[in-house]
């Protein structure tokens, strides 16, 4: 179903984070850009749709007003709004955002961090842009940042605090088909497997709270209305949103889920594991009956490899690129 | 990221080490050069292990270690463990504690990649911690110091959840990420490819907890389930094996952690492996500490309860080789035959009773001179040098 490209190699390998690959199309200038994560610098590569030109980029997540230390990177992701693209970069300090080629940066949040290190870590993990103009951050604490982005400038400010999750946000996702007949716009993701199902606006409403099992929810996708969630155990579970029903509970890899990814116009599903597979599946919805199947397409094995990044590089899953620990290359593969 | 990785970190390399040291410390009969027939006396091997033992699980330096704090820089560390070898008599020269210390970092990121769930890095350091209690289980006092530090661990590693083990791992994969030194015994085993890289298998026992791959079930709006759909998971896979036991005393269950070393499989690295070796720590080291300045007053901490043992001219100090210098180590490559080409490591534990005396004092000016060596430079000296103003 698919075959390998030609890699893209990277400055410095990725480091096992998870969803340590963020995509993002430039369709007006026929280029894609990719960043991986290495340690406390991240790896920006612009690649153009002809294979011939790759410019590289890295970003360190210095602190604007501190010289003496860096901190390591927890994740490095593109938020798509209607107005403006940001990348945004969460770290054991706080959350960076730059302009999406990564020139500028725009805004720096810092996390409290204590004087002396506590036992609890600190830091800031999961990333989604929602809706026209929110970009929400997990923190280690359990609390979600909701962040309001102007169109344009750097004005951008903390507009809400949500304090639901106890544990660590692992990830965090937006409605991903674009449909404004669905009525959750984020679900977000914590270290106990817990999900919370939000809807946007002025004032965030939580819409449902589904119970996880004491088992780390490392990535998760919301798609029209369907939340996908990827576990440590291996598991792919399919839940209505806004219900919490289960519709399906796949046994679909031997180790840690490190990344789900959805190619929301087919309806594709990615999933990629500490197991060396990267998955393909379908997802099918049937209104009639309010219920989604979930079929398997592809196995891909990257040899030796613990995956930690997986994503689409288009909305109908036509190609995908993939990295793992201690890889300097971006491998990719498209449809034959 | 993870603040209660430090202390994993250093049980698990620090019981590597020991393995190691006890393998070569044993292994009498294999001199490299026959004139220098060793002549290891079992109480000097026994005294060596006890007297890092002790050191390593010293009451003052585990309180600082278990404190919650960030990882130290690889320069760092790797002083701590230069300091924790010469807690004995024996000496090792630079080149030798390189190697010591490769054999020990590659044995644990190994280890720390392929235990199946993260959870299992406790199974990993309680194997190295059983073997620890076996290596002075005739010395009661230091007994019971590792025994605490194994209440110590249990107290605070127990109650972490799934999530906080994985970052604990994540953490630990960050300080071991671009090294990609070969040993032979893996190479051997082929759980090492030639290219540094560990293998992963996708075949085997799944981890306590996960299923076998491979089944796809659809539940109805009322919870019933619908339907069960096969699909072909790529692998080989088996039912996960019973969970190992996270008390003081039991079967661990995974084999990860416990001593790959025998008479029969003897310490080596890989001959070609030691040029690249020297690139990659270079490449490792110019990278950017995020831990720089704070680093230096943990570790003066840290290292304030390392007592350090120098040879006096009344003891009989020894070295361990296990490369001298590079030009033995290229002479090595030429003049040996195929079949021992792996075999580098050697040790020359010399205690010769003429000679004793003058070697005391030969090794004792050698040990100065390979603290100052200049590879080691900056915040390593400086530190050192601190240490010995203490």
């Amino acid at each position: 179903m698919y075959h390998k490209e030609k890699s893209i190699q990277i400055k410095n390998s990725a480091s096992a984070l998870y969803n340590n690959l963020s995509v993002l199309r430039i369709a007006p200038r026929s280029l894609t850009y990719f960043t991986v994560v290495h340690a406390n610098v991240v790896n920006m590569v612009s690649a153009s749709w002809d294979g011939l030109n790759y410019s590289h980029r890295q970003l360190q997540s210095k602190e604007p007003n501190v010289a003496t230390s860096t901190s390591l990177i927890m994740q490095a992701a593109w938020c798509v709004l209607p107005s403006r693209d940001l990348l945004v970069l969460t770290s054991q300090k706080g959350i960076q955002m730059y302009e999406s080629d990564g020139s500028i940066m725009v805004y720096w949040h810092a996390l409290d961090t204590p004087e002396t290190p506590t036992a609890q870590a600190v830091f800031a993990r999961g990333i989604a842009a929602v809706r026209e103009k929110y970009i929400c951050v997990g923190v280690s604490s359990g609390a979600m940042l909701v962040f309001d982005i102007p169109t344009k400038g750097s004005n951008i400010t903390l507009a809400e605090v949500l304090e639901e999750h106890k544990e660590s946000i692992t990830d965090m996702a937006s409605e991903c088909s674009g449909s404004l007949e669905c009525i959750a716009d984020l679900v977000s993701a914590d270290d106990a497997g817990n999900l919370c199902v939000w809807k946007s606006g002025e004032e965030f409403q939580l819409l449902n709270k589904i119970p996880g099992f004491d088992m780390c929810c490392s990535s998760v996708k919301l798609w029209k209305g369907t939340v996908v969630a990827g576990y440590g155990t291996g598991q792919i579970r399919l839940y209505e949103a806004v219900t919490g029903i289960l519709h399906a509970e796949v046994s679909a890899h031997a180790r840690w889920i490190y990344s789900l990814d959805i190619a929301p116009f087919s309806g594709l599903l990615l999933s990629a594991a500490e197991d060396s597979l990267v998955r393909v599946w379908h997802l099918t919805q049937t209104p009639e009956t309010n219920s989604v199947e979930i079929a398997h397409m592809y196995n891909e094995c990257v040899t030796d490899t613990q995956i930690c990044g997986a994503k689409f590089c288009d909305g109908d899953g036509y190609a995908f690129a993939v990295t793992g620990y201690d890889l300097s290359e971006i491998i990719r593969y498209t449809q034959t | 990221m993870s603040s209660r990785t430090l202390p994993l970190l250093f049980i698990n390399l620090g019981g590597e080490m020991l393995y190691i040291l006890d393998q070569r410390l044993r292994a009498q009969n294999i001199p490299a050069d026959k004139a220098k027939k060793a002549d290891w006396i079992e109480a000097d091997r026994r005294r060596v292990m006890n007297d890092i033992i002790t050191t390593m699980f010293n009451k003052k330096f585990l309180e600082e270690l278990f404190k919650p704090q960030e990882l130290y820089s690889k320069k760092a560390l790797r002083t701590v463990f230069d300091r924790l070898a010469h807690a004995s008599i024996m000496r090792l020269n630079q080149a030798s504690m390189d190697k010591l210390y490769d054999l020990m970092t590659m044995a644990f990121k190994y280890q720390v990649l392929l235990c199946p769930r993260p959870k299992d890095i406790l199974l990993v350091s309680f194997n190295h911690m059983d073997a620890i209690k076996d290596f002075v289980k005739d010395t009661p006092s230091i007994l019971s110091q590792v025994d605490e530090t194994y209440r110590q661990l249990i107290e605070i590693y127990t109650p972490l959840s799934s999530g906080e083990f994985q970052l604990i791992r994540q953490t630990l994969l960050i300080f071991f990420q671009d090294m990609h030194i070969r040993v032979s015994i893996f190479l051997k085993d082929k759980v090492q490819n030639s290219n540094g890289r560990f293998v992963l298998p996708t075949s085997g026992p799944v981890p306590h907890g996960t299923q076998i791959p491979g089944l796809i079930r659809i539940f109805s709006c009322t919870g019933e389930e619908v339907s069960r759909l096969q699909f072909s998971n790529g692998g080989n896979y088996t039912s996960a094996l019973r969970e190992g036991s996270l008390e003081m005393f039991g079967d661990r269950v995974i084999k990860l952690g416990t001593n790959m070393y025998s008479v029969s499989r003897p310490v080596e690295t890989h001959m070609s492996g030691t040029s690249k070796n020297s690139s990659q720590h270079t490449k490792v080291n110019t990278a950017p500490n995020p831990l720089a300045k704070e680093e230096l007053n943990l570790l003066a901490r840290l290292m304030g309860g390392l007592e350090v043992k120098k040879p006096g001219n009344t003891e009989s100090g020894f070295r361990v080789n296990l490369f001298a210098t590079d030009e033995e180590e290229e002479e090595a490559l030429i003049s040996r035959p195929d079949e021992l080409s792996y075999g580098v490591i050697n040790i020359q534990a010399t205690k010769d009773q003429q000679a004793n005396a003058e070697l005391a004092k030969i090794m004792g000016e050698f040990t100065e001179a390979e603290d100052q060596s200049p590879h080691a430079s900056s915040k390593g000296d400086d530190l050192l040098a601190m240490m010995d103003g203490l």
